[in-house]
C-alpha cells in the first residue's frame, strides 16, 4: 500500500514537471511583452528604457533556465513570488479566488450526488421501465445542454420571474461574501451557478450509477442475498449499492477535481470572480507567474484527486491489490 | 470499456448484432430496429448535417447582414426565429453555424480519434520504455487545463476555425489514446498476434491489419462522444470571444454579445441557438449510447 503511494507520487513528478515546462514554453511563445502592456496601459508614451528597467524588476531579462529553475524551486517551496500584473503576492491573488471556486464545486458536487445516486439506482431497478427511459433522457440531456446556456437561460427566467414580481429585475450580489458571514447573500450569489453546473455533473453521475448498479445486480452474491429471503431494502443498500458506487466514487473525484478550474464559462455567465476566470485575465495580460501558479494548482489537484481516489478504490473494495 | 471482446469471439447474438461481413444496408435497417433511440439520435444529427450543407438554399436571409429597420424583432413569419441586436436573422445564423460546428466537430474528432487511435494502440504494442514515456506524455496532456491550452494556441496563433480545432483536439487525444490502450492490451496476449509474428510479419503490418481491427469497436464509441464534446467545446471557446471570430456564424458566438444584455426584451437571441447546441450533441449521444450497446456485447442494455 505504502509503496503503492510512494510509486504512483514519484510518477506524479513526471506530469507536473511535463505541465510547469509546457505552461513555461507556451507562455513565452504568445506575442507581446508584459512590460509594454503595463507601461501602455497607463496611457501616453513611455521611454524605451524604462521597458528594461521593468524587466530587471520582474527578472525577465535573466537566462530562460534561471527563469524556468526559479519557477520549479518555487513550486517545491510553494512560494510563487509576486503577480507581475497586479504587483500583489501570487498566493494573495489566488485566495482571493479560490473559496467562491470551491464553494460552487462542492454545491454541485451535493446536488449531484443529491439526484444522481438515488434516480440512477431506481433506474436500473426498474430497466426498461418508463421512469428508466425517462431518467435515462433527461441524463443524456443533461450532458447535450451547454452549461452556460443553461446558465443565460435561468438567469433570463429568474429575471423575468423578479421583474413581473417585483417590478425590478434581480441583480445578483457582486462582491462575494464568506458563508459564515452572510448566508443568504452568499447562497444567493453561489446557488444558481450550483446547480447549473450540477445538472450536467449530476447527469454524468447518474448514468455512472445506473451502468454500475445493472453490473452489480447481475452479481451471483446478489442472487444468494435474496434467496436467503433478506428484504429488497437491504439488498440494494448494504449489498449492492455498496459495490456499485466505486466507480461513481472514481468518477466524482475526478469531475470535482476538473470544476476548480474549469468553470471558466459559467463564472463568465453568473459574473463570478473565481479561479477561472482568473485564468483568462492572468493569460491576457501575460501574467507568467500567476498562469504558471494556477496551472501548477489545477494539475497538482488533478493528479492528487486521481491518486487519493485510487487510494480509496483500494481501501473501499479490498480485493483490488496494489501493484 | 477497459476490455472488449473482439467482435469474431462475441456471442452469437453479437455476430448477429453487427457483422462486419454484412451489407450496410442491412447493417443500418438491423440498428434501427435494434435501437429505435439510437436511431432517432441519428436521423438529429443527419437533420443538423442536411441543414449545415444546404444552409446556402435553406436559409432565409444573408446570416451576415445587418438591418438596422428589424433589429431584436420577434419571432414572425418573416423571421422564423426572430432577429439579433444587429438585424440579423436567427434561423439562418443557426443553419450557418451548423456548418462551422460540424466541420469543428467532426475534424476534432476524426483526427483526435486517430493521432489517439495510433498512439494508443503503438503504445500497448511496443509496451516497455516506449509505453512509459507515452503514458507520462499524456498524462502531461490529461491535466493541462484546457482553456490554457485554447488561450495559449488562439494567443499565438490567432482566433479562428483552424486554431480552435487544434485547440480541441490536443486534449482529446490523450482520452481516445487511454481507452484504445486498455482493450490494444488485452489483444496483444492473443494468440493470433503471436500467430502473427511468428510467420514474420512486420510490425507495421502486425498493428494495421491485426490490432487497429480490433479496438475498433470501443474506438468508434470514444470518437463519437467526441464529436459531441467538441461542438460543446467550440461553443464554450467562441462564447469566451476565444474561438471562431464574428462575422463567421457560430452557435457559441451568437450566445455571446447581445443575449444576456436582451435576456428580457428579447430572449429568442439566447434561447435558439443554445437549442440547436444541445438538440445537436442529444442527438450525437443518443446514437453513441446505442452504438455502444450494439458493438459491446457486454454492456448490452445498459
Amino acid at each position: 500500500m505504502y509503496r503503492y503511494i510512494v510509486h504512483r507520487l514519484l510518477l506524479a513528478i513526471p506530469t507536473l514537471a511535463g505541465a510547469a515546462a509546457l505552461v513555461f514554453v507556451l507562455m513565452r511563445l504568445i506575442p507581446g511583452d508584459i512590460c509594454v502592456v503595463r507601461l501602455a496601459s497607463g496611457g501616453g508614451t513611455f521611454d524605451p528604457h524604462s521597458v528594461d528597467v521593468c524587466h530587471a524588476e520582474l527578472g525577465l531579462d535573466r537566462p530562460m533556465i534561471l527563469q524556468f529553475l526559479d519557477f520549479m524551486l518555487g513550486f517545491f517551496r510553494l512560494d510563487f513570488g509576486i503577480s507581475m500584473w497586479t504587483g500583489k503576492p501570487v498566493a494573495y491573488e489566488i485566495a482571493a479566488r479560490l473559496p467562491i471556486s470551491i464553494e460552487v464545486a462542492l454545491l454541485a458536487t451535493v446536488v449531484a450526488i443529491a439526484f444522481a445516486i438515488p434516480l440512477g439506482t431506481i433506474s436500473a431497478l426498474k430497466q426498461n421501465s418508463w421512469i428508466d427511459v425517462v431518467v435515462r433522457t433527461v441524463a443524456i440531456a443533461g450532458i447535450a445542454t451547454p452549461s452556460f446556456w443553461l446558465g443565460i437561460v435561468v438567469l433570463l427566467i429568474i429575471l423575468d420571474v423578479t421583474n413581473y414580481v417585483t417590478g425590478a429585475p434581480w441583480m445578483p450580489p457582486i462582491d462575494y461574501v464568506p458563508l459564515w458571514k452572510d448566508p443568504i447573500r452568499n447562497l444567493s450569489m453561489v446557488f444558481w451557478p450550483a446547480v447549473t453546473v450540477g445538472y450536467r455533473y449530476s447527469a454524468v453521475t447518474m448514468r455512472m450509477t445506473r451502468s454500475a448498479m445493472l453490473e452489480v445486480l447481475r452479481e451471483d452474491y446478489i442472487r444468494t442475498a435474496r434467496a436467503k429471503g433478506l428484504l429488497d431494502r437491504i439488498v440494494i443498500n448494504r449489498h449492492a449499492l455498496k459495490n456499485a458506487l466505486l466507480p461513481v466514487v472514481t468518477l466524482i473525484g475526478i469531475e470535482f477535481a476538473f470544476l476548480i478550474g474549469g468553470l471558466v464559462v459559467t463564472e463568465q455567465v453568473f459574473n463570478l470572480n473565481g479561479i477561472g476566470r482568473l485564468f483568462v485575465l492572468s493569460v491576457q495580460n501575460q501574467d507568467y507567474t500567476l498562469t504558471q501558479a494556477l496551472v501548477m494548482l489545477v494539475v497538482t489537484v488533478f493528479v492528487m484527486t486521481n491518486l487519493l481516489v485510487d487510494v480509496l478504490y483500494g481501501w473501499l473494495d479490498p480485493r483490488i491489490r496494489f501493484g | 470499456m477497459s476490455s472488449v471482446t473482439p467482435i469474431e469471439t462475441g456471442s452469437a447474438a453479437a455476430a448477429d448484432e453487427l457483422e462486419l461481413k454484412r451489407s450496410p444496408l442491412r447493417i443500418v435497417i438491423s440498428f434501427c430496429l435494434h435501437e429505435p433511440l439510437g436511431a432517432f439520435g441519428m436521423l438529429l444529427v443527419l437533420l443538423m448535417a442536411l441543414a449545415a450543407v444546404s444552409a446556402d438554399w435553406l436559409a432565409p436571409f444573408d446570416p451576415t447582414a445587418n438591418d438596422f429597420g428589424a433589429m431584436t424583432e420577434a419571432p414572425s413569419w418573416t423571421h422564423l426565429l426572430g432577429t439579433d441586436q444587429f438585424g440579423r436573422d436567427v434561423l439562418s445564423r443557426i443553419l450557418f453555424g451548423a456548418q462551422t460546428a460540424m466541420v469543428v466537430g467532426f475534424t476534432c474528432a476524426f483526427v483526435g480519434g486517430a493521432l489517439g487511435l495510433v498512439i494508443g494502440v503503438g503504445s500497448a504494442y511496443f509496451g516497455g520504455r516506449i509505453d512509459l514515456v507515452l503514458q507520462r506524455f499524456l498524462d502531461v496532456l490529461m491535466a493541462f487545463p484546457l482553456i490554457i491550452l485554447a488561450l495559449a494556441v488562439v494567443s499565438i496563433f490567432g482566433t479562428g476555425v483552424h486554431n480552435v480545432i487544434v485547440a480541441i483536439t490536443v486534449p482529446l487525444v490523450p482520452r481516445c489514446a487511454r481507452v484504445v490502450r486498455s482493450s490494444a492490451l488485452a489483444i496483444r496476449e492473443v494468440p493470433y498476434i503471436d500467430a502473427a509474428r511468428a510467420c514474420g510479419f512486420g510490425h507495421s503490418r502486425i498493428i494495421l491489419r491485426h490490432m487497429i481491427p480490433n479496438v475498433m469497436a470501443p474506438f468508434l464509441i470514444v470518437i463519437t462522444a467526441f464529436v459531441g464534446q467538441a461542438i460543446l467545446a467550440e461553443a464554450s471557446l467562441s462564447y469566451l470571444g476565444l474561438g471562431v471570430q464574428e462575422p463567421t456564424p457560430a452557435w457559441g458566438l451568437m450566445l455571446q454579445g447581445g443575449a444576456e444584455e436582451y435576456a428580457l426584451s428579447a430572449p429568442w437571441i439566447a434561447i435558439f441557438p443554445g437549442l440547436a447546441i444541445a438538440l445537436t450533441v442529444f442527438g450525437i449521444s443518443l446514437f453513441g449510447d446505442a452504438l455502444r450497446d450494439a458493438l459491446d456485447p457486454k454492456l448490452r442494455g445498459r
